[in-house]
């Protein structure tokens, strides 16, 4: 009170980081704490749903143990998502990009993209297994599609949507056509990749550890199985935790060269 | 009498939207601009002036009739102008510096060179101390300042307008308006102005072009503009002269005004 009968300015409780992040931990731990006491009293049946206090010693014994395989699951996994997602980026791009500049080849091929992209393509999981086999390529492959398509639509849209003054100004300013195509066509592409970048990235994991889940031989999707077949919920949950934890390291990592590449643009399109 | 610079002789321009009639947008156009001359063209909306002013530039190819700038016919587009359009044409994902360097750049101008044009045109402009903000990061008004600078810094002797101000508050369109004259005093370069302002039109001009409404927009009247220079457009439009010129040429505005009025209602 006293402060601002002397003018000065409180920050609003809402916009406090302090205040923000504590309680941001509150709902963590009221989550997790709910989650063990009804498990401990009965209301959740510990053989289905597990408990926390189970699955951090489970995650901490996959760490430590002796010869783990969970460092390797986990950069196999990553490995796939990697390989899909660039797969997937790379293709998207190049197609988005020609289908956007001609218009006959986005014409002739509109309505089979749309048919393929209809398709709720984690289906696609067990023909890719049959076809690819339980290794790295269906896994790759299963993400190239879900990647494939969220950028082949970003970059479409975002090159054919490219506002005409700007190539009109370039072209009056002197610009040859590989002008034209650096300085305005890709910028614009590269412009909503990287918008698309968490949500293809997102894609490019789930893929991976849905097809490691439905038939391989390593992986932490693969971990998941496992437990599954020896009704262990206490390690299905575990693969989960894990799943979640290495979503949100990868999401992180994203949003930094997102906001790395959107410097130019106004805070509200961030 | 000096060699025209610009020089449009029985241009037209009929546009073919797919699945629709063929609109003709321009008619018959005669207009020949002396070197260093400053020539505004105002009309109602639809008249075809944005279009007069992609034909100059090459921007769009004209249906018939001859189109000569600088000496040479108009085949293609035309790097030797400067055109100032009315949307923000900068490109969002550069800084002031870099769109101010584009069209160096895209001249293999070595950047040593090119460094220090473009310092002097962001200078010139008053932008000094923005040069490495983006343009979102500006106002509409020092977007347009950028604009001017990106294509004055290759030194075209024509500098093409399409309504350049028409998206400022008043104020701010008052003091750029100034800012353009004095920068045009300096270089004396040919200017064609397109605006649907006829007191913007008057202020700034050596001469006026009134438009008739579209569709077959054709020139319907010519007015030179003999006021004293150098002007300050807030307070020349005070003069007795200026509004004897005004009156004349509303006149002549108003009746296309209310014909395209008339025509929109009719067509909708």
């Amino acid at each position: 009170m006293t402060q601002s009968a002397i003018g000065v300015t409180r920050v609003p409780l809402s916009e406090r980081a302090g205040v923000i992040r504590s309680l941001q931990i509150l709902v963590m731990l009221g989550f997790v704490g709910t989650w063990e006491i009804l498990s401990q009293v009965g209301v959740l049946d510990k053989f289905y749903y597990s408990r926390p206090t189970l699955i951090v010693p489970t995650i901490a014994e996959w760490i430590t143990q002796p010869g783990t395989t969970l460092f390797r699951d986990i950069g196999v996994t990553l490995l796939e998502t990697v390989l899909g997602f660039a797969i997937g980026t790379l293709a998207g791009v190049a197609t988005g990009y020609a289908f956007a500049r001609n218009h006959l080849l986005g014409a002739a091929f509109d309505p089979l993209f749309s048919m393929f992209n209809a398709i709720p393509r984690l289906v696609l999981a067990p023909v890719f297994i049959l076809a690819f086999g339980i290794g790295l390529a269906s896994k790759v492959a299963l993400g190239v599609t879900l990647v494939y398509f969220i950028v082949f639509f970003a970059t479409f849209t975002a090159v054919r949507d490219v506002d005409p003054a700007f190539i009109d100004n370039v072209r009056i300013l002197g610009a040859r056509r590989r002008d034209v195509t650096f300085q305005v066509l890709l910028p614009a592409a590269l412009s909503a990749i990287v918008a698309s970048l968490r949500t293809s990235a997102g894609f490019a994991f789930a893929g991976a550890v849905v097809a490691e889940y439905i038939g391989s031989n390593e992986g932490v999707g693969r971990r998941i199985a496992v437990a599954e077949a020896f009704f262990d919920s206490t390690g299905v949950f575990s693969g989960i935790v894990l799943i979640a934890m290495l979503a949100l390291a990868l999401d992180g990592l994203l949003q930094l060269v997102e906001s790395r590449f959107s410097r130019w643009k106004p805070r509200r399109e961030r | 009498m000096t060699e025209a610079v610009i020089s449009l002789h029985g241009v037209s321009k009929v546009f073919h939207p797919p699945r629709q009639r063929p609109y003709v947008a321009l008619e018959g156009i005669d207009l020949d601009i002396q070197a260093g001359r400053f020539v505004s063209v105002v009309g109602p909306s639809g008249c075809g002036k944005s279009t007069l002013l992609a034909l100059v530039s090459g921007l769009l190819p004209a249906t018939s009739g001859q189109i000569v700038l600088s000496g040479r016919p108009v085949s293609a587009v035309r790097s030797d102008v400067g055109f100032i359009f009315q949307r923000d044409a900068l490109l969002p994902w550069r800084t002031v510096r870099e769109n101010v360097a584009l069209p160096l750049r895209f001249r293999g101008v070595p950047a040593t060179v090119a460094g220090s044009q473009v310092t002097e045109w962001i200078a010139r402009v008053g932008l000094s101390g923005f040069a490495d903000n983006y343009p979102h990061e500006l106002s509409g008004g020092m977007r347009k300042r950028a604009q001017l600078a990106q294509s004055l810094v290759n030194d075209p002797p024509v500098l093409l307008m399409d309504e350049p101000f028409s998206a400022l508050d008043v104020q701010t369109r008052n003091l750029m308006e100034n800012e353009l004259l004095e920068l045009w005093g300096a270089s004396r370069k040919t200017v064609l102005f397109i605006t649907h302002d006829l007191e913007e039109a008057i202020a700034l001009s050596d001469e006026l072009v009134v438009m008739t409404a579209g569709p077959a927009g054709t020139i319907k009247a010519r007015y030179p503009i003999d006021l004293p220079r150098p002007r300050s457009v807030t307070e020349i439009r005070f003069s007795p002269a200026f509004v004897a010129l005004y009156e004349r040429a509303w006149n002549d505005l108003r009746d296309e005004v209310l014909r395209s009025y008339q025509r929109s209602l009719s067509a909708s």
